[in-house]
């Protein structure tokens, strides 16, 4: 069949091959997943069974449930954001969707978007399908991948429309501080660019709370936040985030989101409300459980001699291999079978990094160092 | 959190953590973590460390039942002395007072069932305190010390995802 040229030319995830590689082999450690190792709460899933059994399976509103909006809007006042449920908020199927939604809603054709790198993979080709061309911005080591004013700056990001900002980052786990933020913003409102904040890690920050650059003075008006309940809650597969925003902006993105998507699923939905109100303590335990498995990877990989800086959120640690980062994840895995991600996979900047997930459990982080450390001291 | 609960918190869910591993995870240092192990062992909150047993799977295992004991306390007899006599008894494993229709909860572990009843009919019954025993027998255990009892780990996700 005759298939579109942007599907056509969409480049491959460079994931896949990796992906590929791992699953050829079934004696895999693998430290390459990005996503957690629990299931949802319990008590999330049987709020979405009960809703089958009680026939709970129609549409919801196009902005999704007004009780999970309302819960949404009031959970996101801990990090000193303030959105109206009736018109601020809209439920997507994932974070994914609300990523792209955002694009689409304020991206036109030739419009550019800065994306600091590395990153997530996904804004390139979001901002791609929107129309719109993507200009990197690459964060450095030493800056423990923060974005800064100066990096901006030195990629040209001034002539710039849209910044994308996701921190906690995957893949660096690096976070910013309100400080750090406040640099950014200014740069932001000088620059008139408005931003697309992918905050779907917010809830794992280790030490300091979660910052975001929508609460920056000026800020909220020219900013979609994104999140969702994959990461906190360990419900990935269920695919329900949410962007919240300015009404006109949330109102631009509803009105894609009606015609491509309709609403989102309605199961999780009834997860979500119970996830929103009675799972704070099992978020704290996974978050703690994350933190405990945090510092043992970083202070392994350390010892080992590939210097990693300390990430302080999401789930992944980011060592320095030097050099060729895929060769090392390649040989890696043939020699020990353990699997990484090169973090070249994430763009600029990833280069000579691993992205290490530690989003698995205790005893194979430590067999999987172990077994990282003994490739090392050989190679 | 002070660093002893810190500890806690690793040890409770893993005993078998050495102290370096304790003090990556911890981010305290291993001299630290040392201090905070003796201490929760001299102040009384840590009393041992055992393996959590499925006794199902292990041939010639032991069987498990949970006892309800009433009892009848006096001028003389209060409950620390009734607890004080069972406790003693090895074949003993648990012994709690608790709230509700009877008094003692008592885990009794014993090679088979007749075993457990012997122990339950000879040795308990008869102490003057007690007035009513309800021996309930364990026959499967699905989750103990916070574990699931089940085969091996799931785990189906994509080895390698963004």
């Amino acid at each position: 069949m005759r298939l579109s040229d942007r599907a056509r030319t969409l480049p491959e995830s460079g994931i896949r091959k990796f992906f590929e590689l791992a699953e050829a082999r079934d004696d895999v450690i693998s430290l390459g997943v990005g996503e957690p190792d629990f299931s949802a709460p319990w008590t999330a899933r049987t709020a979405a069974i009960d809703s089958l059994e009680r026939g709970k399976t129609s549409y919801t509103a196009n902005r999704g449930m007004a009780a999970l909006r309302e819960r949404i809007a009031d959970h996101h006042e801990r990090y000193d954001q303030s959105y109206d449920p009736g018109e601020e908020v809209l439920v997507t199927t994932g974070a994914s969707e609300a990523v792209d939604l955002a694009f689409r809603a304020l991206v036109d054709p030739g419009d550019t978007v800065a994306v600091h790198e590395p990153t997530y993979i996904s804004y390139g080709p979001g901002i791609e399908l929107a129309g719109g061309e993507q200009l990197t911005v690459p964060t450095r080591a030493a800056d423990d991948f923060a974005l800064t004013r100066e990096s901006l700056e030195a990629a040209g990001a001034a002539e710039a429309d849209v910044l994308v900002c996701c921190y906690p980052n995957n893949p660096t786990g690096a976070t910013m501080t309100d400080e750090e933020l406040a640099e950014v913003a200014a740069f932001c409102r000088d620059e008139n660019l408005r931003v697309v904040a992918d905050e779907i890690y917010a809830a794992l920050t280790y030490g300091d709370d979660h910052a975001s650059i929508a609460t920056q003075p000026g800020m909220r008006e020219r900013t979609v936040v994104v999140n969702g309940f994959s990461k906190a809650y360990a419900m990935t597969g269920l695919r329900l985030g949410y962007a919240l925003g300015p009404a006109d902006a949330v109102d631009a993105m509803n009105r894609i989101h009606q015609y491509t998507m309709l609403s989102a699923p309605t199961t999780p939905q009834y997860a979500a409300i119970e996830a929103l109100d009675r799972c704070d303590d099992e978020v704290a335990e996974m978050v703690d459980e994350y933190d405990r498995r945090r510092r043992l990877v970083v202070s392994r990989f350390n010892e080992m001699g590939l210097d990693t800086f300390e990430p302080g959120g999401a789930f992944y640690a980011f060592p320095e291999c030097g050099g060729d980062d895929e060769a090392f994840a390649e040989e890696l895995l043939e020699a020990e079978g353990v699997a990484v991600v090169p973090g070249s996979v994430f763009g600029a900047g990833g280069e000579g990094h691993l992205r290490v997930s530690y989003a698995t459990s205790m005893r194979e982080l430590k067999e999987a160092t172990d077994r990282i450390a003994a490739f090392v001291a050989d190679r | 959190m002070d660093a002893e609960r810190e500890v806690l918190d690793v040890l409770a869910r893993n005993a078998r953590e050495d102290i370096d591993d304790i003090a990556a995870q911890t981010g305290l240092d291993a001299a630290a973590v040392a201090d905070a192990i003796d201490a929760l062992e001299a102040d009384g909150v840590v009393h041992g460390y055992q393996a959590v047993v499925d006794w199902d799977r292990v041939d010639e295992g032991k069987i498990r039942a949970v006892v309800e004991i009433n009892v009848e306390l006096d001028r003389e007899t209060g409950y620390e002395q009734v607890a004080d006599r069972i406790a003693k008894f090895p074949a003993v494993d648990a012994l709690h007072l608790v709230s509700g229709d009877y008094d003692f909860a008592v885990e009794v572990l014993g090679e088979n069932m007749q075993d457990v009843s012997e122990f339950i009919s000879e040795q308990v019954a008869p102490m003057p305190a007690v007035t009513q025993t309800v021996t309930h027998y364990i026959m499967e255990t699905y989750k103990d010390g916070g574990i699931r009892f089940e085969d091996g780990d799931d785990d189906d996700r994509l080895s390698v995802s963004p």
